[in-house]
Parts: C-alpha cells; structure tokens; sequence
C-alpha cells in the first residue's frame, strides 16, 4: 500500500509528466485557455491512460514477452490506444450522449498524446506489476490534470496584459509553463520524506 | 522563388518554417532531450529518418489509403519506421539510445512526422515529400541543437559531454533543468520572430493549425482550430 501511495504521489508532483517529463505539452499549450475545456481535455486524458495502461501491461506480459515479439511494442501500443480511443467516444456517444458531448470533442485529440503511449511504455520499461501500472497511470493522469487546471488560470492572466511583440502567444506562455515547472521543483524530495 | 519550387520545398523548413520555432510542433522532445547536444542532434537525425521514410511511403501509397482511416494507417508506417531506427540506434549507438530512452519511442506520436504525413505527403509527389523530409528534419535537427547548445553549455559549462574550464564557474544550472527548458524555448521562439522579422507565418498562439490531430477534430476540440487548420492545408495543398 504504501508502494503504491509513493508511486501514486510521485507521479502526480514530482515526476508530473507535463511539466518534469515533457510529455503531453501539445494539449497542455493548446486546450489550457479556458478552464473548462481544460478540466475536460484532462479527465479524458487520465480516463484513456487508465484504460490504455490496463489492456497494454497484459499484452506486453502475456503476448510479446511469451513470444519474444518485444519489438513489436511500439507498433502494437499505438495500435491499441488508437482503438481504445475510438471505441471509448463510440461507447459514450451509445451510452452517455450528455459525457460525450463535454468529453467526445477531446477523444480524437488524445490518440497522438504522447503522455498516454508514454505511460503505457513506461509502465513497462520500469517493471511495474499491473497494479502498480494502474496506479501509475492515475497518477500521471491526475497530475496532468492538475498542470491544466493550474495553468488554464495562469494563462487568462496572460492574455490580458500587454506584452512586447516577440514574446505575444506562444513564447509568453511556455515562459509561464517554466514558472509553474519551477513551482513544482519543490515537490521533489517531499514523497520519500512523507513516508521515509 | 516559386511557391512550390523544389527548392523552397527543400529550405523552407529551416527557417521561414522551422517546425519548432515557426510551427510549432514536436515541442515534447525539444524540451525533454536538449540538455545534451549530442544527445539533441541524435534525436534530429533520427527523426529525420523517420520524417523522409514515413514522407515517401506515405505519398507513394497516397492514393491507396482511404480518406478516412488515413489517421491509423499513418500512425501504423510511422511507428514500423521508428521501431527501425530504434532498433538501428540500439544496436550501433547504444550510449544514445541510453540517454533519449523512451522520448525514441515517442517519435511515433510526434506532431512533426504526423504533422508533415497529414498537410505535405499525402497530397504531394514522392519527390516532393522525400525533399520536404529532409527539409523539416534538417530544420528540426538544427533547431534541437542551437536548443541545446544554450542549455549546455550556459547549463552544464558543457558540449557534447565535454566540458569547458573556462565556464566551469559561471554556469547557469538551471537553464538545465525542466523549467529552464520552457524558458529557453520561449526565448528562442521570441528571438526567432524577431530575426524573420514576423514575416513567418507565426501563429499569435497555439492552435490546432499545425496540429496533426486538427485532420480529425474539426468538430472543436482547440479553440480556433478549423479555419486555421483549413487555411494551412489549403495553403501548402496548393
């Protein structure tokens, strides 16, 4: 338990997969203007790492590691999480229509995330147990929700105060992501003393 | 220079569209690898691999693939690339693979080669393609590298691992670490403005418009993103 609370903890604070590993920052910079689209681009995200992390940990361990078919993983994850995308929007838009109508905007978005194959290959690459996976995928996915709802209301800032030419868009906003990035440098550390 | 000219094909990439400075796109591995100039120029050129392979395949089967799963069969030649040339790296040049470990792998989901396969390779000839590969490699490659050369060697008083004495007592640690990284993309994009003097077509902020995904999210997903993404293509379409 108390594994998984680390794994849980560091995930979502220190290692945040937005702002320490750098992955996911197209959603990041693109969907965080508004806080609602946010919230949603980040719930969809955790919703599809969870999912993705729970059908390709068996398929790596089960399916290419038996048949020595290892190289094969880049190929086969994009495959499933494409899928999985696809199936998910086409079971909400069954099933839930009011979910798919706040949510299914942000499901294609998220086939070429690079944090969801990410979590799927880096589940693996650390040897993760399939509960530790899952966890790992939660946290990495709250902690992504986190970056966006932090930095949608940082950026509503920005948009309205003036700014020299060169910095406008784009480079005014990756320089506040580095001060959110700063923020959370002083996570680092914490998770092993809380539960040293 | 004509618009289409293969020669504009070939060098528009470097500057005037530099997928990283101008486009905006692969920001994922232009942050998390440019700590290391060998490390940066490593990633470049094995993107740039994968861009031209994944280019010329994708334009020689362009009218073989149906409009509307264009998206998957992509995804699915550009990732048997990248396992290629991670295995290729694997095998020759182990201390790279070492030091870009799983970012190789998300070769497969960066928005430059998908980017390129969606607006450039699948309406445009092989030779085409072949040349705006490498010209958007090169220009990725180049733009990886001046990344990382400012961060290490103002970050670690370092280049391509190897150190500098004289800047051993005046290096900026943090332009090396996570935060530093976003910083000294968005000085570089702000510098890269004012060197084309604006006449790029420099996006006021990010938008689905180079966005690979913007093909299948047309319905909204970003804000802005369908008139933008509708104005790239047609533009480079032409």
């Amino acid at each position: 338990m108390k594994e998984l609370m680390i794994i849980l903890l560091s995930s979502v604070f220190v290692n945040n997969y937005v702002l320490s590993r750098f992955l996911g920052i197209c959603p990041f910079l693109g969907v965080s203007k508004k806080l609602g689209p946010a919230v949603g681009m980040g719930i969809s995200v955790t919703a599809v790492m969870l999912l993705a992390s729970a059908v390709t940990w068996p398929i790596q361990r089960l399916l290419l590691d038996r048949l020595g078919l290892g190289y094969l993983q880049t190929v086969l994850f994009i495959l499933v999480i494409a899928a999985l995308v696809q199936m998910l929007e086409l079971m909400l838009a069954r099933f839930s229509p009011a979910l798919h109508r706040s949510l299914g905007v942000y499901l294609p978005l998220i086939t070429t995330n690079c944090a969801v194959l990410g979590v799927a290959i880096n589940n693996i690459n650390d040897g993760f147990t399939f509960v530790q996976s899952i966890v790992s995928a939660l946290g990495c996915g709250l902690g992504f929700l986190l970056a966006m709802v932090l930095f949608a209301g940082l950026r509503s800032r920005i948009d309205e105060s003036e700014i020299p030419r060169p910095f406008r868009g784009l480079a005014a906003t990756l320089i506040a992501a580095s001060f959110i990035s700063l923020a959370f440098m002083g996570f680092a550390g914490i998770v092993d003393k809380l539960f040293a | 220079m004509k618009k289409n000219s293969n020669l504009s094909v070939l060098t528009r990439g470097i500057l005037k569209e530099n997928p990283v400075f101008i486009l905006i796109l692969g920001t994922c591995p232009t942050l998390a690898v440019t700590t290391d100039v060998f490390g940066a120029f490593g990633m470049g050129i094995a993107a740039m691999l994968v861009l031209i392979c994944s280019n010329v395949l994708i334009s020689l089967l362009r009218r073989v693939i149906p409009n509307n799963v264009r998206i998957p069969c992509y995804i699915v030649i550009i990732a048997g690339f990248v396992t290629i040339v991670k295995l290729l790296v694997q095998a020759y040049l182990p201390a790279l693979y070492d030091m870009l470990g799983v970012y190789l792998d998300l070769i497969t989901v960066n928005c430059i080669i998908l980017g390129r396969a969606e607006i450039f390779a699948g309406k445009n000839s092989v030779g085409k393609s072949a040349l705006d590969g490498i010209g958007m490699g090169v220009g990725f490659t180049l733009a990886l590298t001046a990344m990382a050369v400012v961060r290490e060697v103002l970050g670690k008083a370092s280049f391509a691992g190897i150190a500098i004495p004289v800047l051993q007592s005046y290096k900026i640690g943090f332009l090396a670490t996570a935060p530093g990284g976003m910083l000294v993309y968005g000085l570089l994009i702000a510098l890269v403005y004012v060197l084309t003097s604006g006449k790029g077509p420099m996006k006021k902020s990010f938008s689905c418009a180079g966005c690979p995904s913007a093909g299948f999210c047309r319905a909204g997903g970003c804000d802005a993103s369908g008139e933008n993404a509708d104005a790239t293509n047609a533009k480079e379409g032409a």
